[in-house]
């Protein structure tokens, strides 16, 4: 009996899904954290990137489109082993996602060696920006080094003579304070790294902070860690004492946790959700009808992922095999992006603004997120020299 | 210079916190090893319990004291029950099939959890009379939940000694851990003794478990990670020692805490800081396994085993 | 094996067939996705087998196996990464390290018993997982890409789904074949003895301790095999294939196919990593069914499938 069992299920793994006659629909992978804290993460990307497909029609670039949706839960490893089964266990022809810049390097190799297009509506480390770019590969999002570079002028504007820095230690924690050094010309009195993901108990790190006595911190916790740090830090009695200037720790699925601790205190973004073009009025809105939460960056990014895919389908009349063509057609970054119009550069990351971004208490009472002003425009990432591409 | 000092006194409350944490978890594992010769690396799920129950209780009554006494109450029912059913299937076998078995058990409570709770996680906000920073020395602040972590769990260090030392019951205990053919032999009801046992070490994780929830996180899999250090304190301290567990954790703590805020500023003499925070968290964490290591072969009984051997 | 045709060598003789012919099938259908799965479950049903020569054969409980899969692992890729891509470099130097590692945690860890042991080999795993995750030049905790597979000088192309699959077969019938040759001999002899009864052992004159110290390197070594093959599968290594959960899966593998047996690992492998498999395509929550599966086999089916298929002749 227990023989049957096992070769039954041997070869029902092995028999997989028959193959697809005709290519009639797009098949779309999706990377992303669906189980543990992050998950409103992800949650927040799959839903923008539904709500997308529903402003399409269903359809990318006329055709019907088939999306499979994976975890990756913020492990390298995991990731990597979900990439190649979308690759090549169900041979999609797009691969979207990825919060994380570890789960992302991890990924990198067997997307390009199999020609998959790869886009990425969050990470963006400094590697695939340079020596690692490659034509498959587009970014909806920044890459990591621009919105903590931002800050660091922001925080130049303020007077800021002398900074405390703190984040994770992984790819995209080291490339957020290279980031804030490469603008801010300040002192930077102190730099610790911390361990990601488990680490949870900042108490060390704003202890230091504190002895340091610097002019501000910046931080960058995404997600969970975000909530942690800013409880930590407001538990500590810093707020009134160390201005907090921050990168990608407050967004719509952080602040709710992190509720009014989060007053006051500056980031900076290439999205926020009160800009005023038509595309992100109605993405915004038909988001809140839907799910009753504002959406984030990585919502929205992951919006602009579909509209990016649904250009490229369109641009080749639904015949995906021709993949040069469909590059050339992402090239142009043309269609209606929710955080206005942008170009792309030469290693397919876009050029674009960054905004400041400030919390304050909305008309029901609650903190919201609010544009305040344009900290620099047409952006580009320092990395593309490094890349090869033209 | 002054700095550096008052730097160090807050780690070292850090630390002292820390330990005192990784006690109530030890306690409750050390006191199972020791009675019932039982591995429990289910441990860790009823200090993931703990803190998911405190917070939907604190969601359901708002008051963080009433949902923490709930907490211990629900925890301690499902320990108990998970010994009935479960656990006590293993007695008397192979410490494998103990560590197997509650392997097992470790993954179904965590898909357990994220089919009643989901996947994201859960808070756990601090009462507002909790919330603030207390000035402990002049000009030395400290936060006033932290400083509440400490006392309560050195109240129920205390309580645990009273109860082990100087009850009827704690007699029953210590003479369990150093032979209990013994007490079985004195007609004392084992089955009963050991599934209380059981449900008290779980309600001990449980409130470790709510402890740092406000501070850390009430997440899936939370357990693991902390149950090996808790794993390494009770080896150090001696197997079905709570005095052993009660130094070993503070030691630990103390060591874990203060080894990962100053390494780095050592490194950093010689390396990036990047380089040098990743070394330092890593060697100090393997400080931790090293000195267990080195107990392990030095003293294999632990610095204070309950039994005479 | 006293009678050919058991139920259980049928099994055996079964999978065995089916592992053989898996290329053909994929060859004619043009479905990859099964080759990669089973190339996976034959490199952790290698490592498994080493694992069973010392746990299941000598009674030693190493809670921290996983490390030399880590450890091989790392070996090919900081070669890799520092251009060092010859296999013919590469992997003696990683059947080295191993043993190395291996003798002197061995040396150290044989002085104690029980759950002592399975503490203090979890405890060395964890140093070591602990140090690739502080190599920050080789990625630490992010993990380390190879790009380019051990190269053989044209004599085997790894990059070859189909070659490196059979490589893979042929390393692990090569293995089993090498467990039983050493279960079988004095040296065998002296390992079961010494799980049953390590007095006696030593009662008759054996220096127990060399003998197995001698088990634990050479699976040592044969799990670094292993390790060495996963890299190059994956193109990728981190410190999470070392964790103690890890190793915790190779020790459910063992239990699942039968703690003991020569094949049980390669079943249990098969087994665990099918369920896998096939359960997560059903529904999102599949782990809530192993766990308290390892607990009845634990519980109520000691000898795991293999002890059931042997238990079948007598029926």
């Amino acid at each position: 009996m227990r023989k049957s069992v096992v070769a039954i299920s041997a070869l029902i793994a092995c028999l997989g899904v028959p193959a697809l006659a005709q290519q009639k629909s797009v098949k779309i992978g999706f990377i992303s954290t669906f189980s543990g804290p992050p998950a409103v993460i992800g949650n927040d990307m799959r839903n923008s990137f539904e709500l997308a497909l529903d402003h399409l029609g269903r359809k990318v670039g006329g055709l019907p489109v088939e999306v499979i949706y994976e975890d990756d839960q913020q492990k390298p490893e995991v990731g990597k082993q979900k990439t190649d089964k979308l690759i090549e266990s169900d041979h999609v022809d797009f691969i979207v996602g990825y919060i994380w810049s570890n789960v992302l390097l991890a990924s990198l190799k067997p997307a390009i060696d199999s020609k998959t297009i790869m886009i990425s509506s969050n990470a963006g480390p400094s590697q695939i920006a340079g020596e690692l770019c490659s034509p498959y590969f587009f970014s909806t999002s920044w890459q990591n080094d621009q919105t903590p570079a931002a800050i660091g002028l922001y925080m130049n504007q303020k007077g800021v003579k002398s900074a405390y820095l703190v984040g994770p230690n992984y790819a995209a924690g080291k490339d957020m304070m290279a980031g804030v050094k490469a603008t801010f010309k300040g002192k930077i009195v102190g730099e610790e790294y911390t361990r990601w993901p488990d680490q949870l108990d900042f108490s060390a790190e704003l202890s230091k902070g504190r002895a340091a006595k610097p002019d501000a911190m910046f931080v960058f916790y995404p997600g969970a860690a975000g909530v942690q740090f800013l409880n930590q830090y407001v538990q500590a009695g810093l707020k009134n004492q160390i201005p907090l200037y921050t990168a990608f720790t407050i967004d719509e699925t952080t602040l709710p946790r992190q509720g009014e601790n989060a007053l006051g205190i500056p980031g900076a973004q290439e999205w926020v959700n009160d800009l005023p073009n038509d595309a992100n009025k109605k993405f915004v809105a038909d988001y809140k009808a839907k799910h009753k939460a504002s959406p984030s960056f990585y919502g929205a990014q992951s919006y602009d992922a579909a509209l990016l895919v649904n250009s490229a389908v369109a641009a080749v009349k639904g015949d995906v095999a021709r993949k040069a063509d469909m590059i050339k057609a992402m090239e142009k970054a043309d269609f209606a992006s929710v955080r206005g119009s942008f170009r792309y550069g030469n290693n397919h990351f876009p050029i674009q603004n960054f905004y400041l971004q400030d919390v304050v208490k909305g008309p029901d009472g609650m903190p919201v997120l609010k544009t305040v002003a344009t900290i620099v425009k047409d952006d580009q990432d320092v990395f593309h020299d490094k890349c090869t591409m033209k | 210079m002054h700095d550096e000092v008052i730097l160090l006194f807050e780690q070292c409350l850090n630390g002292l916190q820390f330990g005192l944490l990784l006690f109530l978890l030890a306690a409750g594992l050390t006191l199972v090893f020791g009675i019932m010769d039982f591995v429990n690396l289910a441990h860790g799920s009823f200090y993931m319990l703990g803190a998911y129950f405190a917070a939907t209780f604190a969601a359901l009554t708002q008051s963080f004291v009433l949902s923490a006494v709930l907490a211990l109450a629900a925890t301690l029912a499902v320990g108990m029950a998970a010994e009935v059913i479960a656990i006590r299937k293993l007695y008397g076998r192979d410490h494998l099939d103990h560590v197997l078995g509650t392997f097992g058990l470790i993954l179904f409570f965590n898909e357990l959890v994220r089919l009643i709770w989901g996947p994201a996680g859960m808070n756990l906000a601090l009462p507002p009379y909790l919330s603030t920073s207390i000035e402990i020395l002049p000009d030395v602040y400290y936060p006033a939940y932290r400083l509440a972590v400490i006392m309560v769990a050195l109240v129920v260090a205390f309580f645990l000694y009273i109860v082990v030392m100087r009850t009827r019951v704690g007699m029953l205990i210590r003479a369990g851990a150093s032979n209990r053919e013994m007490v079985s032999a004195l007609g004392i009801n084992i089955r009963l003794l050991y599934t209380f046992v059981f449900g008290v070490g779980a309600a001990l994780a449980a409130l470790a478990g709510l402890i740092q929830a406000p501070i850390l996180t009430v997440q899936i899999g939370m357990g693991e990670n902390i149950l090996i250090v808790a794993l390494v304190v009770i080896i150090i301290g001696g197997i079905g020692s709570i005095r052993g567990a009660f130094i070993a954790a503070i030691f630990v703590g103390l060591v874990d805490t203060v080894g990962r805020a100053f390494l780095p500023e050592f490194f950093r003499l010689v390396m990036t800081p990047a380089a040098a925070s990743a070394l330092a968290p890593a060697l100090s964490s393997m400080l931790i396994y090293l000195l267990m290591a080195a107990v392990l072969v030095l003293r294999p009984q632990g610095f204070f085993p309950a039994d005479g051997r | 094996m006293s009678a050919f045709f058991t139920v259980r060598s049928l099994v055996i003789g079964a999978l065995l067939v089916f592992l053989a012919l898996l290329p053909v099938y994929v060859a004619t259908t043009g479905q990859f996705f099964p080759l990669t799965l089973f190339t996976r479950i034959i490199i952790l049903a290698l490592a498994a087998t080493s694992l069973n020569l010392i746990l299941g054969y000598g009674g030693m409980v190493s809670f921290g196996h996983a490390a030399y899969l880590g450890l091989g692992g790392y070996v090919v890729g900081i070669l890799a990464k520092e251009g060092i891509t010859s296999g013919f470099a590469q992997w003696p130097l990683v059947l080295a390290v191993c043993a190395l590692f291996a003798l002197v945690v061995g040396a150290l860890c044989l002085r104690t018993r029980g759950v002592y042991f399975i503490m203090i080999t979890l405890a060395f795993a964890q140093m070591i997982y602990y140090v690739a995750v502080g190599l920050d030049r080789y990625g630490g905790d992010d993990g380390l890409t190879i790009y380019r597979r051990s190269q053989f000088a044209g004599l085997i192309d790894l990059s070859g789904k189909v070659q490196f699959y059979y490589l893979c077969l042929a390393l692990l019938l090569a293995a089993i074949w090498l467990v039983s040759r050493l279960v079988n001999s004095r040296f065998g002899m002296v390992i079961r003895g010494s799980r049953s009864n390590e007095r006696r052992m030593r009662a008759i004159g054996f220096p127990v301790f060399r003998y197995q110290l001698t088990g634990f390197v050479i699976a040592g070594m044969m799990c670094g095999l292993a390790g060495a093959l996963l890299a190059n599968h994956t193109d990728f290594i981190s410190p999470a294939a070392m964790h103690w959960t890890r190793s915790g899966d190779l020790i459910v593998m063992i239990v699942l196919g039968g703690i003991g047996s020569l094949f049980g690992p390669l079943i249990g492998a098969v087994m665990l990593l099918v369920l896998e498999e096939g359960l997560s395509r059903l529904t999102e929550y599949w782990q809530i069914v192993v766990g308290p599966l390892l607990l009845f086999v634990v519980v109520y089916a000691h000898g795991g499938i293999d002890g059931v298929l042997a238990s079948l002749r007598h029926a």
